[in-house]
């Protein structure tokens, strides 16, 4: 799947996106007050935004983690709240990796496991995982860190497993929820240009959401929100 | 996910919490204990108890006064010693066949010893029938029984209480102050009373007919039948019932056999051996609640984990998959290690208790069946709990 021979360029499409959550009978929130963008393939966006902007909610929309209350999500032209929650599970094993800021790593299990994980939810056999899981970890420099388990890695080499285990279904969209946030800022640094080498060389697309500036400034588009909306777009 | 993964990572979470995985597992162990060792001793009672009233002898009759309701009151016998002349003429078949008995409790002494003990006023054919040997000296004869002669035949246990290691034929026992000669002893059977009769080793047997004079009857309580064959039983049945019917009316009396009092014994032991069952299969429920109590522990500790895999792409079914395979392995392992010291115990109690224990393969398939029953059951709450968490709600949760 190269991205020269996609013909659709674009990958995820947010319009008129409006998420409202219920809080008690009467209270209602207005997270997100209609968003309007497109990420194509290969895109670099990072999403900005202090606290309380909508970002967290427009990361779960984009995540195919939650529905908008109004509007429209599509991957790949297909609507997010037409599909039942299996399609989205297969959306969200197939399309998209995640990183967290809190990495997200099961404590239990060693990074190769860690890495394998998604691959759990498809078809293959436990050798297969094992080779793409090796070469997920390879490609993030940890191929000598495969049977530590996360406690025995420095936070930076946790957040590289993390990606590790993001690329392993070579999704079309790698979606990083301040991956630097726990991090110090040269590390931060590193695992920034790791995941825009990722970008970069394998044509995955990358949105970064962050409050941080700097962060932001790196990608080639940057989308600012604000109580709920889109409040500025720089390119 | 398929199976083998779901496997892996269930084990994985329960070798993770090991303790509180054992003391989990513990409480369904103990149910399918109990149920598999109350079984196995209801079933080697039912087996000891049975295996007694077979010990009677086999191939007889019993015939009682009334008309044998279950539930129905002491009926007054009609029965005479003519009426077991004639079921004897009319059977006709080789050696003897019929034989009477009237109980008696009336207190025996001998040699300044006194003790209570079961006095049948016999028939003569009464050791024949019933397949009772003598140890030592004579049964009594049929002249004996016509001449009402005071001669009595003890029982292995009478004669140990009363003469100790003496021999007591041609010695004098009292039966409710007139003089009795002990002319023989029965060999030991053993077993203890049954529901349908007294300790057999703990009588003193003594002529019908001094018997009736001495408890002021001309009746015989009960009249013993034996087959000639198993092939001919029923045939000699409606003969007895016949001769009985023209000679003291038909509602007077009741023709069982051996096989129908096994019969009901067995079936009262049956359920006594489900009810033991039952109760231990409360012990076992409640192993199963405790089940589910630990795997809602564990999904609610767990939240962040499923809401991670949610989010890789997890589906609903797959999570709830996993967590009813970790709660079945619970059970399973539980009903394994049970079954197998419900076994242990069956044996040992065998070994050691005068009761006897018999493990029974529908006992054991029960138990594993019920445990990984309890799994799916117990385990299905949690597990569904576990799938629906929303993924986003989850990775938020700390």
């Amino acid at each position: 799947m190269t991205p020269a021979a996609e013909p659709p360029p674009i990958l995820l499409e947010a319009a008129a996106v409006e998420r409202i959550y219920r809080i008690g009978r009467d209270v209602e929130v207005h997270a997100l007050r209609g968003v309007t963008f497109s990420v194509d393939h290969g895109d670099y966006v990072a999403i900005v935004g202090s606290s309380g902007s909508g970002k967290s909610t427009l990361l779960n929309l984009l995540g195919a983690l939650d529905r908008p209350t109004s509007g429209h999500v599509r991957y790949d032209g297909r609507d997010v709240r037409e599909l039942t929650d299996t399609e989205l599970a297969e959306l969200r094993n197939t399309r998209i990796g995640f990183v967290f800021q809190s990495f997200h790593l099961l404590p239990r299990m060693t990074a190769l496991d860690n890495v394998a994980l998604p691959l759990v939810y498809r078809e293959g056999s436990p050798r297969e995982r094992r080779r793409r899981a090796t070469a997920a970890l390879r490609s993030v420099g940890l191929e000598d860190r495969m049977g530590h388990r996360p406690t025995e890695l420095s936070g930076g080499q946790q957040q590289r497993v993390a990606i590790a285990r993001a690329l392993v279904t070579e999704p079309a969209l790698i979606l990083a929820d301040e991956p630097t946030g726990n991090l110090d800022t040269t590390t931060g640094e590193d695992i920034m240009a790791l995941l825009e080498s990722i970008q970069a060389e394998r044509g995955t697309a990358l949105v970064v959401i962050t409050h941080e500036p700097e962060i932001a400034q790196r990608a080639t588009r940057t989308i600012e929100l604000r109580d709920g909306s889109i409040v500025g777009e720089a390119t | 996910m398929n199976l083998r993964e779901a496997f892996r990572v269930a084990g994985q979470a329960l070798v993770a919490n090991r303790l509180r995985s054992a003391l989990t597992t513990l409480g369904v162990l103990i149910g399918v204990m109990s149920v598999v060792l109350l079984v196995a001793i209801g079933q080697g009672a039912r087996q000891e108890i049975t295996g007694a009233i077979e010990g009677l002898g086999s191939n007889l009759l019993f015939v009682l006064p009334g008309d044998g309701d279950f539930g129905a009151g002491p009926s007054r016998s009609r029965f005479t010693l003519d009426d077991i002349e004639a079921v004897e003429r009319e059977l006709r078949g080789p050696g003897r066949q019929v034989a009477a008995s009237t109980v008696g409790g009336e207190p025996i002494q001998a040699e300044g010893v006194r003790l209570n003990a079961t006095v049948l006023a016999v028939s003569a054919g009464y050791p024949e029938v019933l397949d009772r040997e003598i140890a030592r000296g004579l049964a009594f004869s049929e002249s004996d029984v016509t001449t009402s002669r005071r001669v009595a035949v003890l029982g292995a246990s009478t004669a140990e209480d009363l003469f100790d290691t003496q021999d007591p034929v041609g010695r004098t026992v009292t039966i409710s102050g007139v003089q009795f000669r002990v002319v023989g002893v029965l060999s030991r059977i053993g077993g203890g009373g049954t529901p349908f009769g007294p300790d057999q080793d703990r009588t003193v047997l003594i002529p019908a007919s001094t018997g009736q004079r001495l408890f002021g009857t001309d009746r015989v309580d009960s009249i013993f039948v034996r087959a000639t064959s198993t092939a001919t039983i029923e045939q000699e049945r409606s003969t007895v019932e016949r001769v009985l019917a023209q000679r003291i009316g038909e509602d007077e009396f009741s023709v069982i056999s051996q096989d129908e009092i096994i019969g009901v014994v067995g079936d009262i032991l049956q359920i006594l051996t489900i009810v033991l069952g039952a109760i231990a299969g409360i012990s076992l429920l409640v192993g199963g609640v405790g089940v589910s109590n630990i795997m809602l522990v564990s999904v609610s500790e767990r939240t962040r984990e499923i809401g991670l895999r949610k989010a890789l792409g997890a589906r609903t079914r797959d999570i709830t998959l996993q967590f009813l395979l970790e709660a079945m392995a619970l059970t399973v392992l539980g009903g394994v290690v049970g079954l197998a010291l419900g076994i242990g115990g069956a044996q040992l109690v065998a070994a050691l208790a005068p009761v006897p224990a018999a493990v029974t393969w529908w006992s054991i398939a029960l138990a594993l069946g019920v445990s990984v029953g309890v799994g799916l059951v117990f385990g299905v709450l949690p597990a569904r709990r576990a799938g629906r968490l929303d993924p986003v709600e989850a990775l938020r949760h700390d």
